[in-house]
C-alpha cells in the first residue's frame, strides 16, 4: 500500500449532503471477494440510468468531463450509513486520494484512513468557498499538505488547517498499517488475556 | 467521580494506550458474515498468519442468502461464491459457522443474543454497522470495516479512540400502539441523522427500563442512524431473565455468579456525560419516514415539512429527497398508498415482532394490491413462529412467510422492491436505492407496517387497537 504526503490536484465537487455509503457503492456490488475493481461502480446509481453504463446521467458531476482530479469535495455528513469498507475502496480505486467535507461519519473516516484515503474535515464556510471556486473554474487546483496539515486554494490565497490523529498521520506518511503494529505487541495482548481470565 | 457504564467496560479492555494516539482495544466476541469478511481472510493469507482466537469468532450467512428454497444451491453466481468462500474460510480457520441449513442460521444481530453469545460487559464487533444492537445487553458493541475485521481476526484487538458519551433519557409512559421502533425513529428525527456522530449513546429512563429485551435491541440497533458509534442499555432483571438458560450462557451457579458481576454494570449516580437529552415518552406517536435518511421522520398524522421549515442550506438535499420519494413539501402522509410491506431485518424480525403482527392481523386479509413479505430474523424465530401457529395466521392473511436473512433490508439477494414502488418497511434505512434501484422506502414499526398491509395505505394504528 502506498503512502500519502502532499497532494496537489484539481477536484471533483459532489455538492450533496448526507451522502451515504449505499450511494457510494450500492449493496448489489458487494458480492466480490477481493478489494479490487470497485471504482467502476462508484456512485453507480447516480452515474447511470437503468443500471446501464451506456446511459450516463448527464447532470451528475462524475460524468462531466470538465471535472477530474484526485480530490473529492463533498457536502456534510459524508459516508454515513453502512460500515462497508467497499465505499472507501471504490473512492480510492476510482482515483481519489483525498475526500474533503465539513463532516464525516465515524466508520467511514476509519475505513478511509485504513486505505490511505485521506479524509480532510474543514469548516462549513471553507467548504462552501471550495465549492464555489471549483464550480466557477474546474481547473482550480487544491493543495493538501499532510505533513503541515493544511489544505489550500492557491489561486485565491485561501488556506486552513485540518486535524488528524498523530498516530494515523505517521501511518499514512510512512505506509504503516495497524495490523503490523498489533502483531508486534502480541505478548502484551496475551498478557491482557491472562489478567482478564 | 462516578463512572459511566461505557467507562466501566472500556477500562477493562484497553491493552495499551498509544501516546497521542488511539488505544489498543481488546475484543471479546467477533461476528462475521459473508459480505465483509472475504477480503479480511485474504489479508491474513497474504501475511501468512492464522486467526488468533478462532473460539471467539462466530460466523453466519445472512446478507446475501435467498429467502425462498434455501435448501437449493444459490442461483446467483456471485452470491453463491461469497457464501462458499465463507464456508471455506471458516473451515480452514476452525471458526464456528451457522450457515444455510443450520438450525442457528440467521441475521447476525438476531442470532448472537438469541444464542446467548452476546453478554453484558463484553466488547463485541462485526463488519456491519448494526452491531450496535448487542449494546442492549450492556456491552460495548459496534460496527467495523473490513480492514478492522482483519485486525481482529489477526490479533483480537482494534485501534480505538475513546468516543464522547451521550445519554438519552426517555421518561414516562408510551401511548398504546407506540413501541420501541417509534421511540428510536422519534429520537433520530429530533437530533438528525448525524446528531450523535462521534458519540456512544446510553439509553436510560423509565420508558426504556419498561421495554422487553427485544424492544431494547430495536432501539440500540438504530443508534448508528443518528451517527453514533453504538448504543447501550444497562443490564437489569429483564436482561438476566432473557439470558438465563440460553445455549451459550453460563448455566446454574455459574450464571448466578455472573449476574452479580453484571449487576455492577450501570452508570454511577454522579457519572457525567458529554451530552444529555431528555425525551417525554408520551409525546411520541406512531412514526413514519418520508425522505431518504432515517432522520426524516414524522408522526403518521403529521405533515412533511414545508420549505420554510427547512434551513436554506439544507433545502437542496431536502428537495432531492422529496423528488426521489415522489412527495411534496407540506403534504400529509396519512393515506399514502403502499405497494409492498416488508417486515424483517435486524431491527424488527424477532419473535415478539412476529407475534405482535400476527395478533393484529389475525382474522384480517391483506389489501389486494399489496405484496407482503415477512422475513424472520433467524431459523429459530421461524421455527418458533411455526410452533405457535403464526405461519397459519400469515397465510390466511395473504402474507408470505419467507426464510431467514437480511432480504429486502438491503436488496442484495433477489428480494428487491421495484423502481418507483412504495414499500413500508420495518428495517432501518430508507436511503436511495437501499431496497432496490429507485425503490421508495417508508420506515415504520411492525404494527404500522401490519396496518398498511391490511388497508393498503399509511394509517394511524392508534385508531385500530
Ligand atoms: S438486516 Fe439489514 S441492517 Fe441488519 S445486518 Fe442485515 S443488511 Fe444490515
Amino acid at each position: 500500500m502506498k503512502s500519502l504526503s502532499t497532494i496537489t490536484s484539481t477536484a471533483v465537487p459532489v455538492h450533496i449532503e448526507n451522502v451515504d455509503t449505499d450511494q457510494i457503492i450500492p449493496a448489489r456490488f458487494l458480492k466480490a471477494t477481493s478489494r479490487d475493481g470497485f471504482g467502476k461502480n462508484l456512485f453507480r446509481d447516480w452515474r447511470f440510468e437503468n443500471d446501464d453504463e451506456n446511459q450516463q446521467k448527464k447532470d451528475f458531476i462524475l460524468n462531466n468531463p470538465l471535472f477530474s482530479g484526485k480530490i473529492l469535495v463533498a457536502g456534510k455528513n459524508f459516508g454515513c450509513g453502512s460500515s462497508r469498507e467497499h465505499a472507501a475502496w471504490a473512492i480510492k480505486d476510482y482515483g481519489f486520494d483525498v475526500v474533503v467535507s465539513s463532516f464525516f461519519a465515524d466508520i467511514f473516516r476509519n475505513n478511509s484512513l485504513n486505505n490511505f484515503l485521506l479524509p480532510v474535515q474543514v469548516s462549513e464556510d471553507f467548504l462552501q468557498q471550495l465549492f464555489s471556486a471549483i464550480e466557477k473554474d474546474p481547473a482550480t487546483t487544491l493543495e493538501v499538505d499532510l505533513p503541515a496539515q493544511t489544505i489550500s486554494l492557491p489561486s485565491v490565497g485561501l488556506t486552513t488547517t485540518f486535524d488528524i490523529n498523530p498516530y494515523k498521520k505517521t501511518c499514512l506518511l510512512n505506509g504503516y498499517d495497524d495490523i503490523d503494529y498489533l502483531l508486534s505487541i502480541r505478548k502484551e495482548i496475551e498478557q491482557h488475556e491472562k489478567n482478564m481470565a | 467521580m462516578g463512572k459511566t457504564l461505557f467507562d466501566k467496560i472500556w477500562e477493562t479492555h484497553v491493552v495499551q494506550q498509544i501516546e497521542d494516539g488511539p488505544s489498543v482495544f481488546y475484543i471479546d466476541r467477533h461476528f462475521i458474515h459473508e459480505v465483509t469478511s472475504p477480503q479480511a481472510f485474504k489479508g491474513l493469507e497474504q501475511r501468512g498468519i492464522p486467526v488468533f482466537r478462532p473460539d471467539q469468532v462466530v460466523a453466519t450467512a445472512d446478507h446475501n442468502v435467498p429467502t425462498l428454497n434455501q435448501h437449493l444451491p444459490i442461483k446467483e453466481e456471485l452470491s453463491r461464491l461469497q457464501v462458499a468462500t465463507l464456508i471455506e474460510n471458516c473451515k480452514n480457520h476452525n471458526i464456528e459457522l451457522y450457515g444455510l441449513g443450520h438450525p442457528y442460521q440467521g441475521i447476525v444481530h438476531v442470532i448472537g443474543p438469541e444464542l446467548g453469545i452476546t453478554q453484558p460487559g463484553m466488547t463485541i464487533v462485526c463488519g456491519d454497522s448494526h452491531t450496535s444492537t448487542h449494546g442492549a445487553f450492556g456491552s460495548i458493541a459496534f460496527g467495523i470495516g473490513t480492514s478492522e475485521v482483519e485486525m481482529v481476526l489477526a490479533t483480537q484487538c482494534l485501534m480505538q479512540s475513546k468516543p464522547k458519551l451521550m445519554r438519552i433519557n426517555v421518561e414516562g409512559e408510551l401511548q398504546p400502539g407506540v413501541g420501541a421502533k417509534d421511540i428510536i425513529l422519534y429520537i433520530i428525527a429530533q437530533i438528525s441523522a448525524s446528531g450523535a456522530t462521534g458519540y456512544f449513546v446510553e439509553y436510560a429512563g423509565s420508558a426504556i427500563r419498561s421495554l422487553s429485551m427485544e424492544a431494547r435491541m430495536t432501539i440500540c440497533n438504530m443508534s448508528i442512524e443518528m451517527g453514533a458509534r453504538g448504543g447501550m442499555i444497562a443490564p437489569d432483571e429483564t436482561t438476566f431473565t432473557y439470558m438465563k438458560g440460553r445455549k451459550f450462557m453460563p448455566q446454574g451457579e455459574a450464571f448466578n455468579e455472573k449476574v452479580s458481576e453484571w449487576s455492577k454494570l450501570y452508570s454511577d449516580q454522579d457519572a457525567t456525560f458529554d451530552m444529555e437529552i431528555n425525551i417525554a415518552a408520551s409525546a411520541i406517536g406512531p412514526m413514519i419516514t418520508y425522505g431518504t435518511n432515517p432522520g426524516m421522520g414524522i408522526t403518521v398524522t403529521g405533515h412533511i415539512p414545508t420549505l420554510e421549515q427547512i434551513e436554506s442550506s439544507d433545502r437542496p438535499s431536502f428537495n432531492k429527497s422529496l423528488q426521489y420519494m415522489g412527495f411534496h413539501p407540506g403534504a400529509s402522509i396519512r393515506g399514502q398508498k403502499v405497494d409492498y410491506v416488508f417486515i424483517g431485518s435486524c431491527t424488527n424480525s424477532r419473535i415478539e415482532d412476529l407475534r405482535q403482527v400476527a395478533a393484529f392481523v389475525k382474522g384480517k386479509k391483506k389489501a389486494d394490491d399489496v405484496e407482503v413479505w415477512i422475513v424472520p430474523g433467524s431459523k429459530q424465530v421461524e421455527q418458533q413462529a411455526i410452533a405457535e401457529g403464526i405461519d397459519k395466521v400469515f397465510e390466511a392473511a395473504g402474507f408470505q412467510l419467507r426464510q431467514p436473512g437480511c432480504s429486502a433490508c438491503l436488496g442484495m439477494n433477489e428480494d428487491k422492491i421495484p423502481a418507483g414502488k412504495y414499500c413500508i418497511s420495518t428495517s432501518n434505512r430508507n436511503f436511495e436505492g437501499r431496497q432496490g434501484p429507485n425503490a421508495r422506502t417508508l420506515l415504520a414499526s411492525p404494527l404500522t407496517a401490519a396496518l398498511a398491509a391490511i388497508t393498503g395505505k399509511v394509517d394511524d394504528v392508534r385508531e385500530y387497537i
